[in-house]
Formats: C-alpha cells, structure tokens, sequence
C-alpha cells in the first residue's frame, strides 16, 4: 500500500537538503520553484565531491585504477536511469546536458535526416521553448510544417486524429505553466497508427511521476537531471533501440567513433555514438545519486504527496476571489505545480513581494510564450513543489498572499503597513 | 511586529522597509494613475521594447516640434515598476530637446546601472526610483522604457 509521506519522514527528507536550511530576507526559506530547478540532497552533492575527491578520471579511456573506478560509476549510473524509466536496455540511454540537448539531438539526427517538405511536426500549445524552437529550426532546414494540438478550456489537450501527413508528434509529459499530464501513451497509439514517431518531453513529469517508458510506448523521452534533485548539466535521451541505431551521429569527435581514418570514420555503438567528447561524468554520477534516492522514497509515495500538498495550494488559492488559476483544478490531472494571476498584481510584484518573506516563486512565461499569448496573458506566477514541501509552507505562503493583497491592493497609495 | 491571520500563522513584517523603499508611494500611485498613456499623434517618434524575462512590452511615442519632444507616450504592459518608471519618464522628457532628453536618459542608466549616485530632490518623482537599486533583477524592469525612448529618439519612426 502507498502511504503519504508522514511529518517524521518529511523532516528526514528535509535534513537531507541543506539549502533549505536557511532564512532568506530574515525568513525561513520556502522554495517554490522546483519546476524551474530542484534542490540537490547531501547524498547527490556526496557523490559528486566523492568522484573528484576519490577517483576523479576520464572514462572508457584510461588503463588505470582511477579510470576503471569512474567508468564503473559512469556506466553504473546509465543502468541507475535505464531501471527508472523502465528502458528495454542501458544502451539506450544517451546521457546529454538535460532535456533541450536530447531534444536537439533528435531534431538535428533524426528529424532532419527523415522529414521531407510538407511533412507535418505535430506539437501542442503548452510546449516549453526547448520543445519548440528545435522544430522551427528543423522546420526550415527541411520544409516541414508545424501544427498543434489544440486545448480544451480546462487546459486539457484535446487528442486529435492525427493525420497521415505528420511524421513527428512532440509533446510535454506534464506542462511546466498549466500542470496538465498528458495521455502520452493515447497520443503514442495514434501517431504509431500513421507511422508516425513520438517525442516526449519529460522534464516535468519523470522528477515526479513514475515513469515506464515500455508502458507510453514513447520513441523518444528527455529529461533533466537538475529538475530531479540532480546536478545541472546532467540529463538523457531514451530512444528505441532501432531508431537510434538507424540514427546519424550528432556531434562528431572522440568516444563517437569507432575508427576515423585519413578520409573518414565509423561510428562507435550505441550509446557512444551520441557522446561525443569527455561526458560530465560527475554529473552523470550525480543523477545517478538522485535517482536511488527518490527510488528509495518511491515515486508513487512522492506523487501521492505533491497530490495531496497540489491540491491543499488549489484549494486555498481558491479562497480569494482576485485568483485565477491555470489548468485543471484537479490535482490528478496535473503535476506539482500551480500557475495564478492574482486580481491585477503583476506575476513581478507578487513574486518580489513573496522574495521579500523568503518564498520563492517564479514569475513570467516560464518559456512558454506561445501559451500565454493563447491564454492572452503576459504573464504568471508558478508556484511548483516537490517532495520536501509542507502544508506549513503553503498556509505562510497563502498568508503572504493575504499581506500581498493588502500592500498592493487595498491602500493605493502604498501605505499599505498600518501594521 | 507581526500580522496574525486565520489558522494560527503570524507573518512577521522585518521586510516591509525593503518592500516601501521599492514601492514607494510615488511609484504605486504612477502605476495605478499613470500619466501620458496611449499614442502621440502625430507620430515622430516610435519604438517598442521588450523583455523577454518577463513578457513586458513598452511602446513609446513622440510627436516633435522645433527640434523639442512636443509631446511623449507609453503604452504596453508590465509590472507597477516597469509602468510607473515609463509614467515618470514621459513627464521628465516632456518639453525637452532631444539632445536633453537623451542626455537625462543616459543620466538615469549611470545612475541605475550604480555607475553615478543618484540625484537629490531636486530630481522629483525619478527619485523614487533609486529603490528599485537594490532589487538587481528589477532593474531592467525600470529601465525598459527609457531604453525604448533613447532608440526611438536614435532612429524617430
């Protein structure tokens, strides 16, 4: 059976991040920007220090104790993600910087090697900018077009036949402004049902979400490793295995290679084909750290815990009239996020006023302008959780809001502090 | 010191100085009332500006006159710092030479920038936007619209 987390494990999770450990403007930080990026556990900061401290070499190169010590953890820590997201084999992770380097990648090997002018690259409205401009860019290199999915009024994707002319569905997982998860493997079907291939974006999804990428039946998925209490840089790329091996390199230079002769080269296996040059080994040693730690919690007993904790935010949110909120007000529907507008204060002023009392929040379009400009917003304020936040949090959070509707609301001349 | 709301939390108010030297009566009330708002006509002067941070637009607009800004608006949306520090600045620019108001917005740049001090009182309603100095990320939330006026008056329409 999967429990929440109760309050004596939430304080164990929450020793284990030094970061939150700190008042910020005098206050007890409350960081509610995980969307953006995650904090990192001692056992994953442990891991890294660990590797430049004990055995820091290059891998796959070396015929030394070091070397062999940190291709072991390198390569250990590729099995580490394959097991997380359920990948046929290791072999088809590729590690990359994070989400937009995998997506890159894709756009750059496959997409521009198989799309032909008129070709259709079906995406949906609440694409972050890295799941957005690539396929511009390939786009114009190939003649292909872009299209989307469109939403429904609760911020739902509306999942469309999709045509014989798309060759390319790429879609987020779970949307960084309107929370919404959405149903990967329904969408994987119909685009298999045209031939088409699947890309999903799973930045925002595999940090909180269990996640079997057998079970979407997804082609390819990306992540980032900062946004799942791993280092920043780290990151990968599944792929089916006959996709990847059909697949032309994207960077060429060292470890990509097999044999590189006067005139040419060939290509190293999978998944060296797609690392060229010294990886960040640290960082891939890293996210490996971070993975056996929200492992050894369970992801299903993290998602039960941003649930409940999502839904508290919603439900008080929904105390004050001035809010409006993004996407679904079910916190099933959606991830650990929550995207407002609060009457007619600026996402800025509010996300100051929050600095101000040591809550961080995020303000703007969180890179996902062509959404706002359909919501005809130009911007939010996000306020994302993970599994170290409280309802403690929230009720300061929700008091701050209070004090924010007073400061800039009631008292337009701005003494607003008759307190 | 301290604000008790329902359920038992009290929020403490150590940061309110903070917040009034940013919010400063001036800036809110140019927000919430802010003056040259809209388009001048005829239009000499034109030129929008962006950030990309934050969504923010601005466009300003003059009309010239014997070589003088005859008249000066803004339009777009922001933030009360972005809004206020346009409605503040159209007033300062009203009535001068290009040469004088480039000179003042080149001026204020220094100033936000931390390169040169701030004036006295001498400088009106700018005064009130030395606060935003020590909120680094909102500065360019302050200097959106003089950057737009200082390229408009560069290039006019």
């Amino acid at each position: 059976m999967i429990t929440l987390l109760n309050n004596i494990e939430l304080e164990e999770i929450r020793d284990d991040f030094p970061v939150l450990n700190q008042h910020v403007h005098g206050q007890h930080l409350i960081y509610f920007d995980n969307a953006a990026t995650s904090q990192k556990p001692r056992q994953v900061i442990d891991a890294i220090t660990d590797y430049y401290q004990r055995y820091n070499a290059n891998v796959h190169r070396g015929i030394h104790a070091l070397a062999e010590r940190a291709t072991r953890e390198y390569e250990l820590a590729r099995q580490k993600v394959a097991r997380f997201i359920h990948a046929e084999s290791p072999e088809q992770i590729i590690f990359t910087s994070g989400a937009t380097a995998g997506i890159n990648l894709v756009a750059q090997s496959w997409a521009r090697t198989n799309l032909r002018p008129g070709d259709e690259i079906l995406l949906t409205w609440m694409e972050h900018h890295s799941n957005t401009v690539p396929w511009y860019q390939v786009a114009a290199q190939t003649g292909a077009v872009i299209t989307r999915i469109e939403l429904n009024a609760d911020g739902i994707l509306a999942v469309p036949e999709i045509g014989p002319r798309t060759k390319l569905v790429a879609v987020t997982h779970a949307s960084n402004v309107l929370g919404t998860i959405n149903p990967v493997r329904e969408l994987a079907d119909a685009a298999h049902k045209v031939g088409a291939v699947i890309l999903v974006d799973g930045a925002q999804s595999l940090p909180h979400l269990p996640i079997d990428v057998q079970a979407l039946d997804c082609d390819f998925l990306v992540f980032s490793g900062h946004k799942m209490l791993g280092p920043t840089g780290s990151g990968a790329l599944y792929g089916k295995r006959h996709l990847l091996e059909a697949m032309p390199p994207f960077l060429g230079g060292g470890e990509m290679i097999r044999e590189v002769t006067p005139t040419g080269f060939t290509c190293n296996d999978l998944p060296y084909k797609f690392e060229a040059g010294t990886p960040a080994i640290a960082e891939a040693i890293g996210l490996g750290a971070a993975v056996d730690y929200l492992q050894r919690i369970g992801m299903e007993k993290i998602r039960r815990h941003e649930i409940e904790i999502t839904q508290y935010a919603m439900d008080r949110l929904c105390e004050f009239v001035e809010v409006i909120i993004y996407g679904p007000l079910k916190a099933e529907q959606r991830s650990g996020l929550v995207a407002f507008t609060f009457s007619d204060i600026h996402p800025h002023d509010l996300a100051t006023f929050f600095d101000q009392h040591g809550i961080a929040i995020r303000a703007g379009h969180h890179c996902a302008m062509p959404l706002h400009k359909k919501l005809r917003l130009a911007a939010t304020a996000r306020a994302s959780f993970y599994l170290y936040n409280t309802r403690d949090e929230i009720d300061t959070f929700i008091a701050a809001l209070a004090a924010a509707k007073k400061f800039f609301g009631a008292c337009p001349t701005g003494r607003a502090l008759g307190f | 010191m301290g604000i008790s709301l329902p359920g038992g939390v009290t929020l403490c108010y150590l940061p309110a100085n903070m917040l009034e030297e940013l919010y400063q009566e001036i800036i809110l009330d140019h927000y919430r009332r802010p003056r040259n708002k809209g388009k001048a006509v005829p239009t000499d002067v034109a030129y929008k500006e962006y950030n990309p941070l934050c969504g923010d637009e601005i466009e300003i607009t003059a009309h010239l006159a014997d070589g003088k800004i005859a008249e000066i608006k803004f339009d777009g949306h922001g933030c009360s710092i972005s809004q206020a520090s346009a409605s503040i600045m159209t007033q300062q620019l009203q009535g001068k030479t290009v040469a004088e108001a480039r000179a003042l917005i080149e001026r204020l740049q220094l100033m936000m920038r931390g390169e040169i001090p701030f004036g006295g009182r001498e400088m009106g309603d700018l005064k009130a936007l030395e606060g935003v100095l020590k909120f680094p990320v909102r500065v360019k939330c302050c200097t959106l619209a003089w950057h737009a006026a200082y390229e408009g008056l560069k290039k006019g329409v």
